[in-house]
């Protein structure tokens, strides 16, 4: 009976059931349509957040999962992952707003042609955005990725400190206005349809949409299955199994042939691409890009986002990555005028305390499930080469996984 | 010598003050079973890990079936066709058996990251054979079971059958295992021993061990060579090694051999 229940559980831990997927993925693209009757709820209803707020925390996980990759995947641990969102909002405000005012360029944008600046469309911003980052993590990860561990860890602590000082102080390379120094850079474009806008329902420029926060919900929220497929299909691939080597044994994996440069650099290139078309995207919502937004602290919420979820298990990450954005972007002051309506003294503010609320969260984790919420199963059950083993879940394997693999080298 | 599949002149190895590697001459004749022995402490796996390029030799030149392999990394001495075992077991403890077989394919397979992504039916393919073969290797050491066992909960025999079917995924020309019977019991011994001189002739490779047990070295190599401090002091058949004076002294001791 017992082998039945850890079978299931092993199966949901790394591979939900094949009705599950689909059912999430209807639930969560449902949710914007059926936001007003869940927010009419009794007791609940006041914690549901709006779509806006989804769309936020949508962000943050894609660039969760995004350092999974980097963190979960390869062992490297990256406390500067903020840089690579901070490059993708920037290259949106490059090549999607009224910045350069120096010259006048349109391709495909939803804004007015008498607009300057350069202003592509936001679909082919995304995927610069994209790429630009990637060169981003290769630039970095060229110099950096030689150190192991801790070293390594610093190293990018720090480049994670010197890109937004470069943003914030960047309105003048010799004269040349990059960043727009502490006022950041705004209003950054609007994603739209300027094509298929002409056989009308989709709208030609989501913020002057009727149904703003809709449609870049929608999007947002593909977007987050795009990286959540990738992220699998790599895990499952040759690149994968060498990352997931070298977390595990970096001697060993050299000596069995996987160039440990390269494949630590791909790991670098990969987790930055998804945090470089995240943090375009999230520009480009917000409508715009200040220096304000990359400090350190968002790095270690990323970090928190895949050490709740359970590092290396996608899922957990998503997992982990909602429910640390919910409460940062809304659920946290939910609570804390909840706690005020039932009478606590006016100096009691929960959202005051957030980074003390995740440091708990952390350190009960740790405690409690090392691994994860939803920890990474290495051992799937392979239905087409049968089941002839012994049982592959072992309950005993629950919990080793972080303590091995993280500062103990 | 044309047929001879490595080459080492005058490797030498310095830890500071220490003398690891003392301008050692050795070669490997193609397709033979060769030992290294020595006392602890002697240099074997410092040397190991200089033909495996884990080390950089201080000087020297190592010639592996006819590239120089001294400034290599490696990753790329392994693509070129040297497979080895770890004396302690370096197992990706978190793996499957299979998977760490498929790790030890790495070099030999081509998939790159459009195509983990889009996995197109060559990828697919190229998947679906290199797990057959990878369960045929498991099979090959002696694995027939519990392939797809997380490889840090198998037992200990297991674990060294493991390590010598990673090795061979790599697809070797020589296969280096160093100290491969270490832990195990006489039965477990012999079988190996066995099991070695089956693959040499079955997949015509070439084998050089490291080996602490007599029985074994002398059962199963074509030739030995014994390093003392760093240095070689003897090579030649069993029977010549049995027989030299310095061998003997170094392993029991000035006297023992008078």
């Amino acid at each position: 009976m017992s082998s039945v229940v850890d079978r299931a559980r092993a199966r949901l831990g790394d591979n939900p059931n094949v009705w599950l997927v689909p059912a999430v993925i209807a639930l969560g693209l449902l949710y914007p349509f059926i936001e007003d009757g869940l927010q009419d709820l009794p007791l609940i209803g006041d914690f549901m957040p709006t779509t806006g707020t989804v769309v936020v925390m949508i962000a943050f996980t894609m660039m969760a999962v995004g350092l999974n990759i980097v963190v979960g995947y390869c062992g490297l641990l990256d406390l500067g992952y903020v840089a690579f969102y901070a490059v993708g909002a920037y290259t949106a405000g490059w090549l999607a707003s009224q910045h350069f005012e120096q010259v006048t360029f349109h391709f495909g944008s939803s804004v007015d042609n008498d607009q300057v600046g350069i202003h592509v469309t936001m679909w082919i911003v995304l995927i610069i955005a994209g790429l630009l980052t990637m060169l981003a993590g290769i630039l970095i990860g060229l110099p950096t990725l030689r150190l192991r561990g801790d070293y390594l860890a610093i190293v990018t602590l720090g480049f994670g400190e010197i890109i937004p000082q470069v943003v914030r102080n960047g309105d003048s390379f010799g004269g040349f206005n990059l960043t727009n120094g502490t006022f950041g850079i705004a209003p950054i474009d609007p994603v739209g349809f300027p094509v298929l806008s002409a056989i009308g329902f989709f709208p030609d420029n989501f913020q002057q949409s009727e149904y703003r926060e809709r449609w870049y919900y929608i999007i947002a929220f593909l977007l987050l299955l795009f990286t959540i497929f990738c992220s699998v299909r790599l895990r499952d691939s040759r690149l994968g199994r060498a990352w997931i080597a070298i977390r595990e044994d970096e001697t060993a994996a050299a000596a069995m042939g996987v160039p440990l440069m390269r494949t630590k650099t791909w790991a670098y290139a990969l987790g930055a691409f998804f945090g470089g078309i995240a943090g375009a995207y999230y520009a480009s919502f917000k409508s715009g890009a200040f220096p304000a937004d990359f400090y350190f602290n968002i790095s270690v919420f990323l970090l928190c986002m895949v050490i709740l979820g359970g590092m290396g298990s996608i899922w957990g990450v998503v997992v982990g990555g909602m429910i640390l954005a919910y409460l940062n972007f809304s659920g946290l002051s939910t609570i804390g005028s909840k706690i005020q309506e039932a009478g606590a003294p006016a100096w009691f503010d929960p959202p005051k305390y957030q980074f003390g609320i995740y440091g708990i969260i952390i350190v009960l984790m740790m405690l409690l499930r090392p691994a994860g919420l939803i920890p990474e199963r290495r051992h799937k059950i392979e239905l087409e080469e049968g089941v002839h083993d012994t049982p592959f879940y072992d309950v005993q394997t629950e919990g080793t996984l972080t303590d091995r693999d993280r500062g103990n080298d | 010598m044309a047929d001879d599949l490595l080459v080492a002149t005058k490797v030498r190895k310095e830890f500071g003050g220490l003398l690891a590697s003392d301008d050692i001459d050795f070669t490997i004749p193609r397709g033979a079973i060769v030992a290294l022995i020595g006392p602890n402490g002697a240099g074997k796996t410092t040397f190991f890990n200089q033909l495996t390029g884990v080390y950089k030799p201080t000087s020297g030149s190592i010639v592996f079936d006819g590239t120089e392999v001294v400034n290599m990394p490696p990753h790329a001495i392994t693509a070129l066709g040297i497979g080895r075992t770890f004396q302690n077991i370096r197992l990706f403890s978190q793996m499957t058996a299979v998977e760490n077989v498929l790790v030890g394919m790495h070099c030999r397979l081509r998939a790159g990251i459009l195509g983990a992504i889009a996995r197109p039916g060559r990828v697919k393919r190229e998947e679906a054979e290199s797990r057959d073969r990878a369960r045929e290797l498991l099979v090959y050491c002696g694995l027939p079971r519990r392939h797809h066992e997380r490889s840090g909960s198998l037992p200990y025999g297991d674990q060294r059958r493991l390590e010598v079917a990673r090795a061979l995924g790599t697809d070797p020309k020589l296969l280096l295992l160093d100290e491969p019977t270490a832990g195990m019991n006489p039965q477990e011994t012999a079988d190996f021993t066995a099991f070695v001189r089956r693959v040499r002739d079955e997949k015509g490779l070439t084998v050089l061990l490291i080996e602490h047990d007599m029985k074994v070295v002398m059962g199963v190599s074509e030739r030995i060579t014994v390093l003392e401090y760093g240095a070689k002091i003897a090579e030649g058949s069993p029977a010549e090694i049995q027989a030299d004076e310095r061998v003997i002294e170094a392993y029991l001791g000035k006297g023992a051999a008078a």
